[in-house]
This record gives structure tokens, sequence and C-alpha cells, in this order.
């Protein structure tokens, strides 16, 4: 086994989905303006455009999937796998120069999948679920869009081309949250959602222009690409050249606009509000697309947060303290929620929490398997509190007053949302259990064991808090709208007119809403499958397709590709004599090649580690569940009213009621308590300081007027503006016809003016 | 280079607007004649821009669109307040300064 630094060449396999995967997003783009100019006199009113163009996405997605896993297999077992780079200029100007184009890998076409399938099932499902609305077509096109801007970040090749997916998500949740703005909350939310995550944009720019600055010179010599471009960000962090101050900056600037988009702590408060949008919406941006947009940036620049934050080097790093904090405390608001769309936002927060943490701690792998599954059972039970609002209460999601007891009446609603709950809480077989329990399992295994703590805390109250919805939603006796009580509180009268349904009492939903509800279940159920720990690593193909392989490469082995169904690759490193496959990328610097991934290790899988986490998981689904039966079904005197009765727990309610009082710190606290005392200030300077100038000046003025109103202006000056007085007249007389007040005549007379000046400036000047 | 072509775009937006400006009566009209002139000072800057093969002229052309977008705040609102005034956005209507 001695081959000494010998250069090996490898073909990679590529195809006609690999290279064409820019199609993806655009066709969406197209169907947005199709709809925009032609949908209102299509007979689907528009939603066919979206539909279809979706559909062709998805089945792009789905062939350059194939082609990956082709390629994947079809390279050497630790070989690094090339990602299908093209690029074009975009726009160019003075020596600047920014590119458009795809970059496609593993983890791309993953999330490529997941948001085209998810898309295409949720916009099926408005179909049904909005027939009828006042602004139908628009919500198809923001819809499209939306599902666009995402895709055109998830497949960006650099930073310019993130920024305008990232942009184009943040306008669309936007106009769909705010879709009934009708409503004064509605249009409320929708800003509030605009702003925070505005504000957590502003990390997203300087960071893009710090690592601009450090990488260019660098990704330039070393690559001939510019530091925008991923590859180019990737290679750099991890080459040893960074200067640490500039690609600490850089991270953490990122990171808060990650903050921002993916709701974590402490700019959560935007999630919850913005169920004000149609349920569809709170399904498409909760599952796959504008929140995972903050966790799908810190995978897609790993090398950067990883040597940036210094993760895997110290016990604590800012993602991870972010994302174990928003863990406990999403989950905690969780449970006094009566509004079942909320406990839902809540969970997602949560669960965001989990793939932030995991990113942190080095579980690089289980994070990114976390938003694959997570997408399914969580648009799946999104799309579950819509069927139920639709078809059971009366357009209510208020689950202690209009709901209850729907179990017998939808029967397919019920069991999908049962599977896409076990999956939520991480119950074997379920995909959760694969993704959520690697995620705790990797933390604990890389010595961040507080985190740990913190992930199994959370599964255990996610199981409460979801069983609790369960019970409260599907058990017991139907109560308010769900039992037909009509005048119940209405969230959306602007449709109701169109329902005649609705009288009909509680029911199962239609095909449109039931058949993606099926699909996200069954996905919900066996998505698990692709990446199963506890078979051992065979089984794990997910890993193997998708996980960046840590190697030494070339400056061109990565390189932009020609075009052509093939790929040649030269290799000069002396990979054969590592039998242990111990690569230096992420902990030393690499010599003679570039890194675009560091070396991670997973936690061997372990029974017992298993076996407790689940245990937790029962606990909590166990102590819930009796919880449940007593307060809610049998209104045990002794637990009802006991929030009120006992002054801790009712302090603790009142606490989560009021979301940690985050929302009145950043209201009260942060916009009142900067403007209020500056606009006194500014009052009290004008009272007294400049108002003093005034009026002291006033007095002398008047003093010293008097004395020359009598001596000099009597006597002397009188006499002249006498005289002056007739020849300004005279010559007055004269202007006059000038000052006509036609504005047309004054703007003539400018411009003459100007002309004529311009014309001596010529002159003189030559 | 194509230096001629947009110099030459540039006057005749240039004239375009000077001519609605002196010839209009209706006040929005006059606004987008106005915002026609600072267009075409825009064209001129980027052509020197891209001649000079410096960023100056184009950051100093994404300036005038900042001023010309709060330019036209104030202008419409003005034809508002005059709208409220006298029932009509016509400039005839505005010769109160008639000397």
């Amino acid at each position: 086994m001695f081959f000494a630094a010998q250069t090996v060449e490898t073909v990679l396999k590529s195809g006609w989905f690999l290279e064409h995967a820019w199609l993806i997003p655009l066709m969406p783009v197209i169907a947005f303006v199709l709809i925009i100019a032609y949908g209102k006199k299509m007979p689907m009113k528009g939603s066919e455009f979206g539909i279809a163009s979706l559909l062709a996405s998805l089945a792009v997605s789905v062939g350059a999937a194939y082609q990956w896993i082709q390629r994947v297999d079809g390279a050497a077992p630790e070989a690094f796998v090339a990602p299908v780079i093209k690029t074009w200029t975009w726009w160019e100007s003075a020596g600047f120069s920014f590119g458009i184009g795809q970059h496609i890998d593993g983890l791309s076409l993953t999330l490529l999948v997941v948001v085209t399938l998810i898309s295409t099932l949720v916009e099926i499902y408005s179909v049904e679920y909005l027939r009828g609305d006042i602004r139908y077509t628009h919500f198809f096109g923001a819809l499209t869009l939306f599902s666009a801007g995402m895709l055109n970040m998830v497949l960006a090749e650099n930073m310019i081309q993130l920024i305008l997916g990232w942009e184009i998500m943040g306008m669309c949740s936007f106009l769909l949250i705010g879709h009934w703005w009708e409503d004064g909350a509605n249009s409320r939310a929708a800003l509030k959602a605009f702003f925070t995550t505005r504000t957590g944009d502003i990390g997203l720019l300087v960071g893009t222009s710090v690592l601009f600055f450090a990488s260019n010179a660098w990704t330039q010599k070393t690559l001939g690409i510019s530091g925008f471009t991923v590859r180019g960000l990737s290679a750099w962090a991890l080459s040893g050249d960074p200067g640490h101050a500039a690609i600490t900056v850089g991270a953490v600037a990122l990171f808060i606009a990650c903050i921002g988009k993916s709701g974590q702590f402490p700019l959560h408060t935007w999630l919850p509000d913005a169920m004000a949008g149609p349920t569809p919406v709170s399904s498409l941006l909760h599952s796959s697309t504008m929140v995972v947009a903050g966790v799908y940036l810190v995978a897609r620049l790993y090398p950067v947060f990883f040597t940036g934050m210094n993760i895997l080097g110290t016990n604590l790093n800012l993602i991870v303290l972010i994302g174990g904090i928003t863990i406990v405390i999403a989950a905690a608001l969780a449970f006094v929620q009566a509004d079942i769309k909320k406990v839902l936002a809540y969970s997602t927060v949560s669960q965001l929490g989990y793939m932030m943490m995991g990113l942190g701690a080095g579980a690089w792998m289980p994070a990114v398997f976390h938003i694959f599954t997570h997408a399914f059972f969580k648009a799946c039970l999104f799309l579950c509190a819509g069927s139920v609002s639709h078809s059971a209460s009366h357009h209510s999601f208020d689950m202690k007053k209009d709901m209850g007891g729907l179990r017998k009446f939808m029967p397919i609603t019920f069991a999908t949302w049962i599977i896409s709950t076990l999956a939520l809480c991480g119950v074997f077989p379920f995909s959760g259990f694969f993704s959520k329990d690697e995620i705790i399992d990797n933390v604990g295994h890389n010595g961040y064991t507080m985190f740990m703590v913190l992930g199994l805390t959370g599964a255990f109250l996610t199981a409460a808090y979801m069983t609790r919805a369960t019970y409260l939603t599907f058990n017991g006796k139907p109560r308010g709208a769900a039992a037909g009580a009509h005048d119940a509180h209405d969230a959306h009268d602007a449709h109701d007119t169109h329902d005649a349904h609705a009288s009909r009492g509680p029911h199962e939903s239609g095909l449109l809403i039931t058949v993606p509800l099926m699909i996200l279940a069954a996905l919900a159920l066996g998505a698990g499958f692709l990446n199963p720990a506890p078979l051992g690593e065979k089984w794990e193909r997910m890993t193997h397709w998708v996980e960046p392989r840590p190697e030494v490469i070339s400056p061109t082995g990565i390189s932009v590709m020609a075009s052509g169904p093939g790929e040649a690759r030269v290799l000069t490193s002396p990979r054969a004599e590592e039998a242990e496959h111990e690569s230096p990328c992420g902990t030393t610097t690499p010599t003679g090649g570039i890194c675009v991934a560091p070396q991670i290790h997973h936690a061997p899988f372990k029974w017992s580690k298993a076996l407790m986490s689940m245990l937790i998981v029962f606990l909590g689904g166990f102590l819930s569940w009796v919880l449940c039966v007593q307060l809610y079904g049998k209104k045990n005197p002794k637990l009802v009213g006991l929030t009120q009765r006992n002054k801790a727990l009712g302090a603790g309610y009142l606490f989560l009621q009021n979301k940690y009082y985050l929302d009145s710190l950043y209201e009260k606290v942060i916009v009142h308590g900067i403007a209020h005392p500056v606009a006194r200030a500014v009052y009290w300077f004008n009272q007294n300081v400049i108002d003093g100038v005034v009026n002291g000046f006033g007095t002398v003025v008047r003093k010293v007027s008097g004395w020359v109103y009598r001596n000099v202006d009597q006597r002397v000056v009188d006499g002249a503006v006498n005289g002056s007085a007739a020849v300004a007249q005279n010559a007055g007389s004269a202007i006059r016809p000038i000052q006509s007040g036609k504005v047309n005549q004054y703007g003539a007379l400018l411009f003459g003016a100007a002309a004529i000046g311009a014309l001596i400036l010529v002159i003189i000047n030559t | 280079m194509l230096l001629n072509e947009f110099l030459f775009l540039g006057a005749i937006l240039f004239c375009i607007g000077v001519y609605g400006v002196i010839v209009r009566k209706n006040a929005v009209l006059v606004l987008m004649s106005i915002e026609l002139i600072l267009n075409s000072v825009n064209i001129n800057l980027l052509a020197f821009s891209l001649r000079n093969g410096s960023a100056d002229g184009q950051t100093f052309a994404l300036y005038v669109i900042a001023v010309a977008a709060a330019e036209v705040g104030v202008g419409l609102a003005l034809v508002l307040l005059m709208y409220r005034n006298s029932r009509s956005i016509s400039l005839d209507e505005l010769s109160e300064m008639k000397g």
C-alpha cells in the first residue's frame, strides 16, 4: 500500500439533471410571472401554473438527486466528491464581477427535493383550503415565488445569489402572512415578521462584506474565484490563512442573520405571530422554507462557522448556546397556548434549536438529517391543523374552545396527526427518532454534556406538549364550533360566505387535503430509514451521499466543471498511506491542497442511550396524558384553577403567558426606552437652552433697536428710503410681468438661464 | 464603447424632461418630467463610470436614485395638499403669487 504522492485521476459521473439543476428555481419564477399576468383568466385561477412548475421542479430535483447518488457511488469510498458547480456572470462593474449559478452537492440536493416536494403538496392542499378566497390568484403567485426564493437560496453558488433568495423569501413571507390584511392583527403580524427578520438581515450584509474583504485575495490567488463564492469561502476558512478576528466577526454577523430568520432566541418572537397567515403558508414557512434558511446557511458555510466559532475546540460557542436555550425556552412556551397553530409554531422554534445546537456541536450530519425529517412531519402537523379548522372547527384554531373529540369525525386527519406527532417526539421507529436522537447523542459525544441534558429536557417537554395538544384536539367531547356552535369566535369572516359545508358539523376533509396529508405522514413514518444509525453504518445511506468527505484536494479538484457528462479530477494527495482515514481538515493547516469540509467523527450508536431518551419521551407523554385527563377530562377540582390558587405556579404561568416579557422588552423598553428619553431630552433642550438663547437675544435686540430707531432711522434713513422707493417702484413695474405666478414659466426661465450659463462655460473653457 | 450613444440617450431624455416641465399643466406630469431629467443625469454618470472603469459614478447614481425617491415623496405630498385646497392639480390654478 505504498503509492506516495502521486496523481490519481478519477472521472466523476454527471448527467443532464445535475447540470441543469439551475432550472429548479427558474421554473417557479416563470410560473410566478405567468400567474400574475394571466392567472385570473385561467380556469383554475392561476393555481395550475404554480402546481405544474413545482411538479416540474420536483422532477428535476429527483432526477438530479438520483444522478448525484450515482456520482457518489461511482467514486472511491473516502474520496471527495466534487460538487457540480456552474456559474455565469450576473453583472460586472468596475472590476467587481458577481456570478450566478448553481452549487449542487448532497446538502443542496437534500433541501431541493424536500422544498419542491413540500411546496407541491402545499399548493395542492391550498387549492381546496383557499377555494373562493378573495385574493386566490395572488396567493398562488406569492406562494410560488416564495418557493422559488428558497430554491434559489439553496442552490446559490455565491453569497450574493444567496442573499437574493433570502430577501425574496422575506418579502413573500410578508405578503403571505398578511394575506388577510383587512384584519389589523394580521397586518401587524406581517410587519413584525418583516422587521424582526430585517434586524437579523443586517448581519447577513455585514457578514458577507467582512468575509469577502477578508478572503478575496486568498481565493483569487489560490482558486481564481471571488470571495463571495461558497466553495471559495469554505476552502478559505479551513486553509489556515484567515485573519482570526475577521472570520470570527464574519461568522458572528452571519449567525445573527440566522437567528432572525430561523427564529432562534432572542429573535424568535415573530414566528408564533406569523401564524396569522393562512395555514398552508404556516406549513410551508415552518417546515422546509424560510425558517430553515438560517439553519441551511450555517450548514452551507459550515467551515466558516467551524473555524470562526471554534466549534469542537471549546465546550461552548455561540451557536450551541443559542440553540440549546431556544430548545427549552420555546418548548416551555408551547404549554400555555390555546391556539393549536401556536403550539406547533413553538414546537418548530424548539426543533430549530435542535438543529442549531447540532450544528454548533459538530453534529453536522444529524442536524441536516433533522432538517430533512422535520420538514415532513411538521408540514403534516400544520396541514392537519388546517384540515381540522377547515372541516370541523369552523375556522377556529382554539383547541380549548372549539375542538375536542374529533378522532371519530376525522379518522384520516387523526391518523396522520398521530404519526407525525410520534415522529416529532422521536419515538422509534418514526423518522424523528433517527435524527433527533442522533443530534442529542453526537452533542454528548463531542463533549457538550450540558447541552445533551438540554436536548433531553427538550425531548421530555416535546412529548408532553404534543400529548396535551392531541388530547385537547382529538379526545374528550366536542366543544364550541366543533360541537356545532356557529356563533363561535370566527377567525376569518372573509371566506365564511362560501362555506356552505361548514354548517354540516365536523367531518373529514376532501381528497385534495387528505392525500397530501397521507403522503407526508408516510414520509414522516419512513424517511428515517434513509439514515438509521441503530442498524449500522451500512444502512446510513444519507450520510454516505450527503456528508462532504474531509479530504485534502488540489485546488483544481473543485474547479468549475467543463461541460459534458463526465468530469476529470486530479488528486495530488498521498491518501493511500492514511489507513486510519485521519484527515487534517479542520484541525491543522492542510498542506499541498485545500479542504472544503472539516473532519468530524460520529458518535457510535448505543442502545442504552437510545433507550434512555425513549424512556424520557414516554415519561413526558405519560405524565402529560395523566394531567390532561385529570384537568380537561375529569375537571379534577384539585387541578382546575391551580394557577390562580398557587402563587408560584401562577407567577410561572403569567411569565410564560407573556412570552418571557420579550415582546414587552422590545416594544416598551427598547423602542420606548430609547425613543422617549431622546424625545424628552430634545424637548428640554428646546425649552430651556434654545428658547433661553432666543429670548435673551430678543431682549438685547429690542433695546438696541430702540436706540437705533430714535437716532438713526427717523433721521438718516427715512430720507434715503423715500428717495429709493420711488426708484424701486418704477423698476418694479417694469419687471412685474415676469412674476406671472405660472410655474411653467418659472421653469422655462430657469432652464433658459441655465442654458445660457452652460453656453458661457463652454465658451470660456474652449 | 457606446459612450456617444449613451450620452445621446441622456440628452434626449433631458430634453423631453425639460419640454414636459415647461409645457405640462398637470403637476404630477411635471414631477414625472423632473424624474426624467434626473435619470438622464444618471445615464450620463453611468456612461462615464463605465468608460473610466471606476465605480464612483455608479455609487453616485445610486445616491441620485435615493434622493429622487425622497423628492418624489415630498412632491406628491405637495400635490396632494394642493388638491385638498383647490380640488385641482392644474398648475394654472397656482398663480396666487402673481405680482
